[in-house]
């Protein structure tokens, strides 16, 4: 959109206003509690009403409870065989498309990513219950490919009827003695988004496989690496820089996941998250039944990926691994600077938004911020309000009849694993020192006074936003995409990168600089409008000389 | 066993765990060659002017469907979703629908919401003319729209009868008792955009006044002019669909897609019917363009017979590079049925055929028409990839012509491929860019020749690279 069109300055009351105008009032009165102007006051930010029903009839982003489980937290393991029970269509569209990366290429290693399986139920199985159905096709997977764990999902309908599918895991575990069997009630009714899903697979994958393994990890600067999930090979690039630094990352929840790294988790020393929306809770259990600290890292943003290594250095605070780390950065950040101050003269001052997931409409402000782009407006699919304002808040978020029916775990410590990484002491230290356990700022904090955080943005939504303040870029996922681009108006999907990525660490922050140089500097932008339409009178005929 | 490349490049398998033994499955379906009713319920809604289709279940069905059709066609799906609850799923799922309906014409002020129900609400036994019934009554529909609703729970049939079904709730729009209107319906079935616009062409080349529904082109592949309409000036305005009840006669292409809708006219508003293969290749062209000249009592005009002598002209021509190749088919059963006449009659071999939509009569077709091929055929309904890539494993192809998800069996094996059928998710170009009809032919034959022919300049050895093809 040219920008010549940019008459009109909207005042944040202003748009919020105009996106409300159009809803019937019951809409507005719940809509207008999930768009705040950011005003952020001393140290607290309004608060904003998330992780809520989407309203029927209102375009959502949202997707499911078992796309959150099935297609994202279990997506990317290679080696467990994912097995849908229900009807065809959920295994079928779960299936290879969310670009899931995966090393697991050679013989010596199962990768059943590039396979759909499912119960297929038909009538029948609706009517007469579909359990020996599932018994039946864990048995024949088992059969074909003799994996080291199957995993059952569960979809609407199995619910509904009453399969019992943990009761069917656990049986036909005990039959097979050499394969885990375990099951997760993820039907798409539960919850208000993936975020419902997330929490089933994590507490699942925390039952039945960590703490697991038989293999017993001997590297020196062990960590878990948790809400990473090697979208467009992030996860890669992450190991790559953690590698070159020494770190040993034991263990991704769930990028390039194995079932022996998922075992093996409860052996590192710190666990670090990245997407705190999707499995912070994971890390709290692991630290409470394993003794294993957690702290908060963002590896999206060349800046944000060196302050993240020098939060692992400095837990471990050996002069080793903190000199390394420095090394590592001194050595990556040339090549980073040089691609940011290629773009930089042609992506400055160009605006952004972001509406994806539970974490990356804050993460990637960073690479925007690297650009010199602002971000005017953001807001998560599926966050609740701690990812808008900070950790703190969760004590006081209520729980509501949906939340309400997501299983909470209660973990202990383990008598024979449980073993303190740090002692209070050292603990307390290393907080005096700066580091800061088991937090998380949010959203809010990130944003500039005046901005717009939208909570479960909607098409009609989006579609106002981007006619109102037309942005430069827009970015979200696949089903948004379309419609923003022929706005004129680029769109990056953040969920899948399109085709693209890594854009994590300092490669990743590489591609995503020249991704974005791309995509608003591309000439197809102008071309909206044929030379003709310029002038659409003629004024007299042509006269031939 | 590693496929021998020419590249000298090691290639990993993708599909590594598929073993060349076939064992019987009875209740594991693998790598599925069908997905779920509602998403074709929802295609076809998209091919109804003004329609905002709704699907009334949990909202990752609307995500699922609207994303892989975005994916195909490369388009915005707008489309609308009940978002049940847990609560709905116990209480039934009417406060959402209702809910839904008074939203959506508020909001986005469609001519028409389409509804499908899912596996969800099916099971709940959610009864969707009582909750039409009850929107009417609260004056939630304003006047002059329109509501139609399909029945797709997604343990019965595919997404081809979920299509089937929609289509037919379409039909049940047209009322008995109107003054005929001298039209032909023409129910074209899941086909691209493209596909529909090629359709209308050959109709208005041989003079045929046609009333066509659905019809998508124009709205799955529109231009980028910076404006954004959710509702593009294309698909079949209801009242057409209503007029198909006053029509001479119906042309129905594909019993799978498109015969149920047919009947039903037939039944219900004495509309006639014929239920025609669809028109992809050679011979199922000839019975198509035959069918609308008998119908209209006109003649087949000149530049047909100039179109349909191009596609005889380029058979004839290059006849020798694809004579006696063994071809791999995956797809639905009318686009299954037309491609395996098409091959025959241009005196290939298709020998491996899946579908996963169910339906004994595709099997019994394919063993028609490749009767005269004088070897043994595997087809299959209610079939999975995972099958047909073993069929392929113990007797390899020439040819593999399938949906983008054939591309992990292609590369294995290392056969050249052919994109067609849903959904193509790697390519572009199904589209724009027809394979209906005679036209439509040459481009599917030309595309066959061009992965046969790349094949065989990759594989020549030095000595017998040639030049000329």
């Amino acid at each position: 959109m040219a920008k010549a069109q940019k008459l009109v300055q909207w005042e944040p009351n202003d748009v919020k206003d105009k996106l409300l105008a159009k809803y019937p009032p019951k809409v507005a009165r719940k809509r207008a509690k999930q768009i705040m102007i950011n005003e952020a006051l001393e140290n607290t930010t309004p608060t904003i009403e998330a992780n809520v029903r989407t309203i029927p009839g209102i375009i959502t982003m949202r997707g499911c409870t078992y796309a959150g489980c099935k297609g994202v937290i279990m997506g990317p393991t290679s080696d467990i065989v994912n097995l849908v029970h229900g009807p065809i269509g959920c295994s079928f569209y779960a299936w290879l498309t969310r670009r899931n990366q995966t090393d697991a290429i050679n013989d010596s290693n199962a990768n059943f990513i590039t396979y759909a399986m499912s119960t297929d139920m038909q009538d029948s199985d609706i009517i007469f219950g579909g359990e020996k159905k599932l018994a039946a096709a864990i048995q024949e997977a088992y059969d074909l490919f003799h994996p080291k764990a199957i995993a059952i999902f569960a979809t609407c309908p199995v619910g509904l009827i009453g399969d019992d599918i943990h009761a069917v895991a656990k049986r036909m575990k005990e039959q097979f003695g050499d394969c885990n069997v375990f099951a997760f009630s993820c039907e798409g009714y539960k919850g208000v988004s993936q975020s419902a899903g997330h929490h089933i697979a994590n507490n699942q994958v925390f039952t039945h496989v960590v703490g697991k393994s038989e293999t017993e990890k001997t590297d020196k600067y062990k960590i878990n690496l948790l809400g990473e999930y090697n979208i467009g090979g992030d996860g890669f690039e992450i190991d790559r820089i953690l590698e070159k630094c020494g770190i040993k990352n034991i263990s991704t929840f769930s990028g390039n996941a194995t079932y022996d790294k998922f075992a093996s988790a409860n052996q590192a020393d710190l666990s670090c998250v990245m997407c705190h929306r999707s499995i912070n809770y994971v890390a709290d259990m692991l630290e409470t039944k394993y003794g294993i600290p957690w702290i908060k890292v963002n590896f999206i943003g060349a800046e944000a990926t060196a302050k993240s290594l020098r939060k692992i250095a400095q837990y471990f605070g050996e002069k080793e691994l903190i000199d390394r780390v420095e090394a590592v950065i001194a050595e990556e950040m040339p090549a980073v600077k040089a691609a940011q101050a290629e773009v930089y003269p042609r992506t400055n001052g160009k605006t952004a938004m972001l509406f994806v997931g539970g974490s990356r409409a804050h993460h990637y402000q960073e690479l925007f911020n690297e650009m010199g782009m602002k971000t005017l407006s953001a807001g998560y699919e599926f966050g609740h309000r701690d990812d808008y304002e900070g950790r703190h808040v969760i004590p006081t978020l209520k729980v509501d009849a949906d939340s309400r029916n997501i299983e909470e775990i209660e973990v202990e410590p383990d008598p024979v694993l449980y073993k303190p990484r740090k002692s209070a002491e050292e603990i307390a230290a290393l907080v005096k020192d700066g580091l800061e356990f088991k937090d998380y700022e949010g959203l809010n904090p990130a944003m500039e006074k005046g901005t717009l955080i939208i909570d479960d943005l909607n098409q009609y939504e989006a579609e106002k936003l981007v006619e109102l303040m037309k942005p430069d870029l827009f970015c979200a996922g696949i089903k948004e995409k379309f419609s923003i681009q022929k706005l004129g108006v680029p769109m990056k999907q953040l969920h899948s990168y399109d085709s693209g990525g890594p854009y994590a660490g300092f490669q990743g922050a590489v591609n995503f600089y020249r991704e974005i140089d791309r995509l608003v500097n591309s000439k197809v932008w102008s071309y909206m409008k044929a030379p003709w339409q310029e002038n659409p009178e003629l004024s007299a005929t042509y006269v031939w000389e | 066993m590693e496929p021998i490349r020419s590249t000298g490049k090691e290639y990993k398998m993708l599909l590594r765990h598929t073993p060349q033994e076939i064992t019987e499955r009875k209740a594991l379906m693998i790598n599925p060659a069908k997905t779920c009713q509602p998403i074709g319920a929802m295609y076809a809604a998209l091919g109804i002017k003004g329609c905002l289709p709704h699907s009334h279940g949990s909202q990752g069905c609307c995500a699922y469907h609207r994303s892989t059709l975005t994916r195909h066609y490369k388009e915005p799906i707008s489309a609308a979703t009940s978002s049940f609850t847990e609560g709905a799923s116990v209480f039934g799922g009417q406060a959402n629908l209702l809910q839904a309906i008074d939203n959506i014409f508020t909001v986005y002020e469609p001519e028409v919401i389409a509804v499908h129900t899912t596996c969800l609400s099916e099971t709940i036994g959610d009864d969707l003319p009582q909750i039409f019934d009850k929107a009417i009554k609260e004056k939630k529909v304003p006047e002059g729209k329109t509501l139609i609703g399909a029945p797709t729970p997604s343990y019965v049939g595919s997404h081809v009868t979920g299509f089937s079904n929609m289509v037919k709730a379409m039909a049940n729009l047209a009322a008995p008792g109107g003054k005929k209107n001298g039209k032909i319906n023409i129910i074209p079935g899941w086909v691209e955009p493209s596909d529909m616009e090629e359709i209308k062409k050959i109709a208005a080349m041989v003079g045929v006044d046609i009333n066509m529904f659905p019809d998508t082109s124009g709205v799955l592949n529109g231009p980028l002019t910076g404006e954004y309409k959710m509702f593009p000036e294309a698909g079949t305005p209801v009242a057409d669909i209503k007029d198909s009840g006053n029509a001479l006669g119906t042309l129905a292409l594909g019993e799978w897609c498109s015969a149920d809708a047919a009947r039903l006219l037939d039944t219900k508003c004495k509309v006639p019917c014929s239920v025609l293969d669809m028109p992809f290749g050679l011979k199922a062209t000839d019975r198509f363009v035959d069918a609308l000249r008998t119908v209209a009592g006109t003649s087949v005009p000149d530049e047909i017979m100039v179109e349909r002598g191009k596609l005889v002209d380029m058979i004839s021509d290059m006849h020798q590079y694809f004579y006696g190749k063994k071809v791999a088919l995956v797809g639905d059963p009318d686009q299954l049925i037309a491609m395996t006449e098409f091959l025959v009659s241009i005196d290939m071999m298709p020998i491996h055929i899946v579908t996963g939509t169910p339906g004994k009569r595709l099997e019994e077709r394919i063993m028609e028409i490749t009767a005269g091929m004088g070897r043994p055929v595997n087809v299959r309904a209610k079939g999975d990839m995972f099958l047909l890539h073993q069929w392929i494993k113990n007797e390899p192809v020439d040819l593999l012509i399938g949906n983008t998800y054939c591309k992990y069996i292609a590369r294995d094996e290392d056969v050249p491929y052919v994109r067609w059928g849903f959904p193509i998710l790697d390519r572009q170009g199904h589209q724009h860019f027809p394979t209906v009809g005679y036209k439509g032919g040459l481009r599917l034959l030309e595309q066959i020749l061009g992965v046969l022919l790349d094949r065989k300049d990759r594989d020549d050895p030095e000595s017998k690279f040639e030049l000329v093809l």
